[in-house]
C-alpha cells in the first residue's frame, strides 16, 4: 500500500501537504491529471489533483483541504501511515503546447495543481504569470513554489495584507488589460473559475478550467461526474478534467456538487463526534 | 429387470411436470434486505429435481449452453450421489458455476432447449448447477487445479470481469504467468460492482477470485490500462495480451433534465451500492440518495437490479418504465417475477420525454404512451408515441438503465487497434484483434451481453493465445 513519506501542515488549520510513495503512478503522471484515493476498507473514493510528480523519487505530492469526513480523516494521518488505494493517473494531462503567454489563476487548494501545470507550460516554452488570491497573507499557500515557475507573480488579498487589496479577478483583469495573454488557466472552486471565465471572455483569450465534479470510479463507468460543456454531456474524468471554460454550464456543475450535502454533513458530524472533535 | 425399471422411472408419464420449487425469502421481508433471495436447493430437493432429467441422447440442453456444460452427465453424477464428480464435470466447461447457476438467462439457454420443456417445465438446470457449486464450496476439497510446468511466457489480462477471469484461469492452468490489470479496487467486473448482493453474494465472487490467486495469477487492482500502462508498453513487457474491459460507458437518453440532482445512471446507482456499500452509509463513507419515489428507465437485467436495489434502500414506490410491452422485457424471467412479487410498478409501452425539476432537484418525470405497431427487423414491435398521451409521474429519483457503450479509456489510447463504433473488432472464434498478440472478448467486443458469453470468449481467446505462444516459442 502506498505510504505517506512526508506530511506537513501547509496552512493552518486545514490545508495539508503529502508526499506519497507511488512509483508506478509517478512514472506515468503528467501535469493536470489526478488520482483517486480510498483511505481504508470502508472509505469513499475521492479525487485529488497531482500537486507534484517526481518520477525519479517515485513520489507524488497532494495538497488537501480538510473539508469533510474523508479529507478530515486524511488530516489525521501521519508520516509512515499507508493509504489503502491510490488509483491513477486519471484524466487527461493539460495541453501545454503552443499556449503562448499563460496566466495561471489559482484559488484555494487549486493553487497546488497549478504548480506542475505551470512547470509544464514553461517547459513547453510559454511565459507564465501566476495570479494567486487569499483572504489574508497568512492564508496564502505555495507562494515560494509558484515564484519558482513563474515569470511574474501577482498576489491579491481581501484585506490588503499582501500584494494588491482585492479579489483574484481584479488582478487578472489588470494583467489582461495592461499586458494581455493568449491563455488563461483557472483551477479552484467552481464559483471562482466561473468568475475568471467572465473576466477573461471580453479579451478573447483561451480559457482552460479544471472541473471538480463529484466522482466515483474515475474511469468513465458511472457517469456521476457528467458536466455540460457547450450543450453536450461530457464526463469530467475521461473527457476532462480540463475543458474550455467559456463553454461550461457553471450553474449545472455548482448544483451537482451539492447533491450529497446533507449526507456529507451527517457523515462528518458522526465522525467528529466519535473522535471528540469540535 | 433393472434396465427396464430405469426406463420406466424416466418415462414422462411418471414425471412430475413441474420443477421442484426452491425456497426463497418472503417477498415482503426480502424487499427490505440485501440477503440472497433464493436459498437454493437442499440436498433432497436437488436429488428430486435431478431425477427429472431424461438423459436425452441428443442433449439439446447442451447445445443451448454457450460453453457446452455436459448437462446430462453432471446430472447423472448427481443422481448417483457423486456431487464432487458432478461439480468436476461442470467445472471442466465452466470456471464460474456458482455464478452462472445464479445469473444465466437459463430460459433462453440450457433450459430453453430442454426436451422436457416442450410439454412440461424444463429441468431446473441452473438451480442444480448452483447447488453443486455451493455444495463444493462448503464441503468439497478446495484445491485449485495445479498449474502446468511454467512455460516462461507472460500474458497480461486487462479487466477482471468474467471474460478476463476465465482467460486468466485457462492460461494459468497451461503454465503461463498471468498478470491481471483491474481499474477498480475490487476484481470481478460487473459481478462485483453491477449485479447486486441479493442475486449474487459478493463472497461467492471473492471465493472465485481467491481460487485464481491461488493458481499464481497476480491481480493488480487500481491499475487502469491506457493510463498507468499503455497497450504498447504491455506488448513490450508481455508475450501476449487479452482485453476484457467490458462495456461500461453509461448512456443517457438526451432528454431535458438529465443533469438534475437525483438522476443516476444505473451503473452509478449500482456501483455506489455494491462496490462502495452505500447501503451501510454512514458506516461506509459513500452516500446514495434513493428518495421515496423512484423511476427506473429500461427493461433489462440492469433496470430490474436498479429497481429492486432502490426498494431495498428504502424507496416506497418504484416504477419501471419500458417503451415496449411486458412480453418483450429483456430481463431474465425470474427477475421480472421476483420484482413483481416485491411490488415493483410496471409502466409498459411508455417513453420518458422530460425530467422535471425544482431548485435543481428532480420532482417528476414526464412520459408518453407508446402504441405498438408492425414488427421491425429484429422481430420486435416498433413502438410509436401516441400524440396527446403525455402524463407525469411524481418522483424524486430517476435511474437510467438504457444500456451502455464502449469505454474509450484503453481503446482510445491505442494506435492500430481496429474498432467498430468503439467496440474492438475481434475474430469470433479466437478473439484475435488487428494487433499481433492482442486478443479481446466479452462485452468490449460484442456489446453488453451475458456473463456466460463473456466467459466463453475468454476461454476461446485463452486457447488461441496458447497456440500463438506455442508457435512463437519455436
Ligand atoms: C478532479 C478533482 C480534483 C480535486 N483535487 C483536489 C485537491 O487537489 N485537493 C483537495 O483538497 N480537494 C480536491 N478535490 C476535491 C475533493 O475531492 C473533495 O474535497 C473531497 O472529495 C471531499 O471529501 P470529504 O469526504 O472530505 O468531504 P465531503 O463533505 O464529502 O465533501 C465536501 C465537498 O467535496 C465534494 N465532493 C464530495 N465527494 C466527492 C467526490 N467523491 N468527488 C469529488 N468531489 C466530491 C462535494 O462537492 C462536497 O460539497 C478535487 C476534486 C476533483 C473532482
Ligand atoms: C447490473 C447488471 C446486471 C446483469 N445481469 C446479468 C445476468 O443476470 N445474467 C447475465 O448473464 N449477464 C448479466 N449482465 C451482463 C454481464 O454482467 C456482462 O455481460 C459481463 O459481465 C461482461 O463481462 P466482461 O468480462 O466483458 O466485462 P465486465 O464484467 O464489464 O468487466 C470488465 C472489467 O474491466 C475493468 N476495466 C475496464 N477498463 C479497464 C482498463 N482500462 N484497465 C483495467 N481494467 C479495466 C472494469 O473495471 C471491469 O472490472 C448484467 C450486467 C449488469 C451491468
Ligand atoms: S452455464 Fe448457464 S447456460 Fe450453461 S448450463 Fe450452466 S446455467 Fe445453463
Ligand atoms: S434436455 Fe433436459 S431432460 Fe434432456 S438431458 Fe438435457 S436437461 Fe435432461
Ligand atoms: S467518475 Fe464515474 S464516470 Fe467519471
Amino acid at each position: 500500500m502506498p505510504e505517506i513519506i512526508e506530511k506537513k501542515l501547509l496552512r493552518p488549520p486545514d490545508v495539508f501537504f503529502y508526499k506519497i510513495h507511488a512509483p508506478l503512478v509517478a512514472a506515468k503522471a503528467k501535469a493536470g491529471q489526478f488520482v483517486i484515493i480510498r483511505l481504508h476498507e470502508k472509505g469513499e473514493r475521492i479525487p485529488l489533483s497531482l500537486a507534484g510528480i517526481d518520477p525519479a523519487e517515485g513520489t507524488i505530492n497532494l495538497i488537501v483541504m480538510a473539508v469533510g469526513k474523508t479529507t478530515g480523516e486524511m488530516a489525521a494521518l501521519k508520516e509512515g501511515d499507508e493509504i489503502k488505494d491510490v488509483c491513477g493517473p486519471l484524466g487527461n494531462p493539460t495541453h501545454t503546447e503552443n499556449a503562448g503567454k499563460v496566466i495561471l489563476a489559482g484559488g484555494g487548494f487549486g493553487i497546488a495543481p497549478l504548480y506542475p501545470i505551470g512547470l509544464a507550460f514553461r517547459r513547453a516554452g510559454s511565459p507564465v504569470v501566476s495570479v494567486m488570491a487569499a483572504r489574508s497573507k497568512n492564508l496564502l499557500i505555495y507562494e515560494k513554489e509558484m515564484r519558482e515557475i513563474s515569470d511574474k507573480v501577482l498576489i491579491t488579498t481581501d484585506d490588503g495584507s499582501a500584494g494588491m487589496k482585492g479579489i483574484i479577478t481584479d488582478a487578472l483583469r489588470a494583467e489582461l488589460e495592461e499586458y494581455g495573454a493568449d491563455t488563461v488557466m483557472a483551477v479552484g472552486p467552481a464559483p471562482m473559475m466561473k468568475a475568471v471565465c467572465e473576466v477573461a471572455k471580453p479579451f478573447g483569450v483561451k480559457t482552460i478550467v479544471s472541473l471538480n465534479a463529484i466522482m466515483v470510479d474515475g474511469t468513465g463507468m458511472c457517469g456521476g461526474c457528467r458536466v455540460r460543456v457547450g450543450s453536450e454531456t461530457r464526463f469530467a474524468c475521461i473527457d476532462g478534467p480540463d475543458f474550455d471554460g467559456q463553454l461550461v454550464d457553471w450553474d449545472c456543475l455548482i448544483n451537482r456538487q451539492k447533491m450529497y450535502k446533507a449526507e456529507e454533513k451527517e457523515s462528518f458530524e458522526a465522525w467528529k463526534k466519535r473522535h471528540n472533535l469540535p | 429387470m433393472p434396465e427396464e425399471n430405469k426406463a420406466k422411472a424416466k418415462s414422462p408419464k411418471k414425471l412430475n411436470p413441474k420443477r421442484t420449487p426452491v425456497r426463497e425469502q418472503d417477498p415482503g421481508t426480502r424487499k427490505r434486505n440485501f440477503e440472497e433471495v433464493s436459498f437454493g436447493y437442499s440436498p433432497e430437493e436437488a436429488a428430486l429435481e435431478a431425477k427429472r432429467c431424461l438423459e436425452c441422447k441428443n442433449k439439446p440442453c447442451v447445445s443451448g449452453c454457450p460453453v457446452g456444460v455436459p448437462i446430462p452427465e453432471f446430472i447423472a453424477a448427481m443422481v448417483e450421489g457423486d456431487l464432487e464428480g458432478a461439480y468436476r464435470i461442470i467445472r471442466g466447461a465452466n470456471v464460474l458455476p456458482a455464478v452462472c447457476g445464479r445469473v444465466c438467462p437459463q430460459e433462453n439457454q440450457c433450459e430453453g432447449s430442454c426436451t422436457l420443456g416442450k410439454k412440461h417445465e424444463p429441468v431446473a438446470i441452473g438451480r442444480l448447477e448452483r447447488f453443486c457449486a455451493d455444495w463444493q464450496m462448503k464441503n468439497g476439497a478446495r484445491s485449485a487445479p495445479e498449474a502446468a510446468v511454467s512455460t516462461g511466457m507472460k500474458v497480461a489480462v486487462v479487466g477482471s470481469g468474467p471474460s478476463g477471469i476465465t482467460c486468466a484461469y485457462d492460461l494459468a492452468r497451461l503454465g503461463h504467468k498471468v498478470i491481471v490489470f483491474e481499474a477498480l479496487h475490487e476484481p470481478g467486473g460487473v459481478l462485483f460492482y453491477g449485479i447486486p448482493e441479493f442475486r449474487l453474494p459478493k463472497k461467492i465472487v471473492a471465493e472465485e477470485i481467491d481460487a485464481l490467486r491461488q493458481m499464481g495469477v497476480d491481480i493488480r487492482t487500481n491499475s487502469v490500462a491506457g493510463k498507468l500502462i499503455t497497450l504498447e508498453e504491455i506488448m513490450k513487457e508481455f508475450d501476449a495480451c487479452f482485453i476484457g474491459v467490458g462495456a461500461g460507458l453509461p448512456r443517457f437518453m438526451g432528454i431535458p433534465g438529465e443533469d438534475l440532482n437525483g438522476v443516476y445512471s444505473a451503473n452509478e446507482f449500482l456501483t455506489r451500492t455494491n462496490l462502495m456499500r452505500a447501503y451501510s452509509f454512514p458506516e461506509y463513507d459513500t452516500p446514495i440518495k434513493t428518495g421515496k419515489r423512484v423511476a427506473v428507465i429500461g427493461g433489462g437485467n440492469v433496470a430490474m437490479d436498479s429497481a429492486r436495489t432502490a426498494l431495498r434502500l428504502g424507496a416506497e414506490e418504484v416504477t419501471l418504465i419500458y417503451r415496449r410491452s411486458e412480453a418483450e422485457l429483456p430481463a431474465r424471467a425470474e427477475e421480472v417475477h421476483h420484482g413483481k412479487e416485491e411490488g415493483l410498478r410496471f409502466e409498459m409501452c411508455t417513453l420518458p420525454t422530460k425530467i422535471i425539476g425544482t431548485d435543481g432537484w428532480v420532482r417528476a418525470i414526464e412520459c408518453v404512451r407508446m402504441e405498438l405497431c408492425e414488427l421491425d427487423q429484429s422481430g420486435r414491435r416498433r413502438p410509436n408515441p401516441v400524440a396527446g398521451s403525455e402524463f407525469e409521474i411524481p418522483v424524486d429519483t430517476v435511474i437510467m438503465a438504457i444500456g451502455t457503450g464502449a469505454n474509450p479509456l484503453l481503446t482510445g489510447s491505442t494506435k492500430g487497434l481496429d474498432l467498430n463504433r468503439g467496440y474492438i473488432v475481434a475474430d469470433a472464434e479466437t478473439g484475435k484483434t488487428s494487433i499481433a498478440g492482442v486478443y479481446a472478448g466479452g462485452d468490449i467486443v460484442t456489446g453488453a451481453a451475458t456473463v456466460i458469453s463473456a466467459m466463453g470468449a475468454g476461454r476461446k481467446a485463452a486457447k488461441a493465445i496458447h497456440e500463438y505462444l506455442s508457435s512463437k516459442k519455436q
